[in-house]
């Protein structure tokens, strides 16, 4: 989550699962997976959980566009005021919501989130969306599931089904924010270890 | 951060970092649905020893949009008037099980007190304090500036401010003289020598006597008018200035002054205004006057206050 983190876990030291064109190709299959499953583009609207969520879901937007033809707005959800854990972390640094200017109102949200762990950041993100307006569906869609689930959630879309012990730490990098695409897993041992969207 | 009882508490990093959390905090208050769950379950006390609507309501919306409970406790008609003493009310509302106390006091240093004297173990908001500090209005009001000249981000290094008029009486004065100056701003002060206190050369600001050579000199990106505080001016202490209209004349902001400022300057009042004292109607309504816009800044400024003294973890880290 922050530069001092990531220099104490450099990612050289984990086991790569994914990198470079195999995270766009999770990208592009879940494009055609949402398009079948929806029947086309119609009512899509691509809401990105921050941080690692948000360059996601453009992505996803994007190569939509491309298969389609069609424009597929694309957004941000910031779920930090919604979550049940507040009180068990240093205060949480908020990031901006931007919904695209239809709204989500009658619109087949799909929530895009890096890692899908215990669930817990879906279930805040479903009460943040409750507020905003009333989608027609809530779709989700993650690039790895890693398992390890506290709440009765589960991904619509997957791109990596990956099983983890839940001492083990799951990140995901992307190109936007890190400068290379890649999902790295490194043993545990670090105490609320949880950074980078693993939770 | 644990209380919030001066401007001083805040170094830059702190200070921006309130400042951009009050941003995302707007941004919630532009949704239909304006109530957040962030704070449910936790008790936000207001403790207000001296009247303030304004005040008072801001934090109380800006706790009720958090979701957390609120408590109003105002010293008249309560026990305060019964001749209660600051402790044992204190401890009362300790007993209440208070998470945050906002505490407006007429006496300067009494937040202080209560946030050190371990009578509660809720975060104490210092909401006014005598002459002293009223560290939430300077936020909001460095807020209001960032918005308006450096478009909404960063710190204010290098915009120019001229605070004009009472400055004795002033609380938002000295918050907004240490904050600004944290954040990289000149402030100039400009009031008549009757209305300064002692030991303003101290101050990180200049200082000035005459209202039309600062304005020249300065070129302000922001004027902010102060109150005049008749209230506070005993007549035994002799007179502040000869008389109403000397002082508009000299220290108001008329509609000269209003046509000299540049094209982009801002006019700010922390309210409540003395309209044709400190400040004209052609000031105040016109439109470079940023007034009612701060009300509206104060709620989210107070959010962010709220969020980052009480989402964290609890001082000792258990949940």
């Amino acid at each position: 989550m922050s530069a001092a983190q990531d220099q104490a876990h450099p990612p050289e030291q984990g086991r790569v699962l994914l990198e470079g064109a195999d995270v766009q190709r999770a990208v592009t299959r879940i494009a055609h997976e949402l398009l079948e499953s929806n029947k086309g583009a119609d009512d899509l609207v691509l809401l990105g959980i921050p941080r690692r969520g948000v360059p996601l879901a453009r992505r996803l937007a994007r190569r939509l566009g491309e298969v389609e033809g069609s424009h597929v707005p694309a957004g941000a959800l910031d779920i930090t005021m919604y979550r049940d854990d507040l009180r068990r972390h240093p205060t949480r640094e908020l990031s901006p919501t931007e919904l695209p200017p239809g709204g989500i109102d009658d619109k087949v949200v799909v929530l895009v989130d890096d890692v899908l762990y215990s669930g817990r950041t879906i279930r805040a993100a479903l009460d943040a969306l409750n507020d905003f307006g009333r989608p027609r569906v809530v779709r989700l869609a993650v690039l790895v599931d890693r398992g390890h689930r506290e709440l009765p959630i589960r991904a619509d879309h997957v791109g990596k089904n990956l099983p983890t012990s839940s001492s083990e730490r799951v990140r995901v990098l992307l190109e936007e924010l890190d400068g290379r695409d890649a999902v790295v897993i490194t043993p545990g041992g670090t105490p609320g270890g949880t950074g980078g969207g693993a939770r | 951060m644990r209380h919030l009882l001066s401007a001083a508490d805040l170094d830059a990093a702190a200070a921006v970092r309130v400042l951009d959390v009050a941003e995302e905090m707007a941004a919630t208050q532009r949704r239909e649905i304006k109530k957040l769950p962030t704070l449910r379950g936790r008790t936000v006390v207001n403790l207000f020893f001296e009247d303030s609507t304004r005040t008072r309501t801001s934090f109380e919306a800006a706790a009720k949009r958090l979701s957390a409970d609120v408590i109003n406790f105002s010293a008249k008609g309560s026990s305060v008037s019964k001749g209660e003493s600051l402790k044992d009310t204190a401890l009362t509302l300790e007993a209440m099980g208070a998470d945050a106390v906002v505490v407006r006091h007429g006496a300067s240093g009494a937040p202080h007190r209560l946030a050190h004297a371990g009578w509660t173990r809720g975060a104490v908001v210092n909401a006014g304090d005598g002459t002293h500090e009223h560290p939430t209005q300077a936020l909001l009001d460095a807020y209001t500036m960032r918005k308006h000249l450096r478009g909404g981000t960063g710190d204010l290094a290098g915009v120019r401010v001229v605070v004009v008029g009472d400055v004795l009486h002033s609380r938002v004065a000295r918050s907004n003289v240490l904050l600004l100056h944290t954040l990289g701003a000149h402030v100039t002060l400009v009031a008549p020598p009757t209305l300064l206190p002692v030991g303003v050369q101290a101050w990180p600001c200049a200082v000035s006597h005459h209202l039309d050579a600062a304005l020249a000199d300065v070129a302000p990106d922001a004027v902010m008018m102060l109150r005049v505080q008749a209230e506070r001016m005993d007549a035994a202490q002799g007179g502040f200035f000869p008389s109403a209209r000397e002082y508009s004349r000299r220290y108001g902001l008329g509609r000269e002054r209003l046509a000299a400022l540049g094209e982009r300057t801002i006019v700010m009042h922390p309210g409540p205004m003395n309209r044709g004292l400190e400040i004209s109607a052609d000031a105040a309504d016109s439109a470079r006057s940023t007034i009612v816009e701060q009300v509206g800044n104060g709620v989210a400024v107070r959010m962010a206050v709220l969020y980052l003294l009480l989402a964290g973890e609890l001082p000792g880290g258990h949940a």
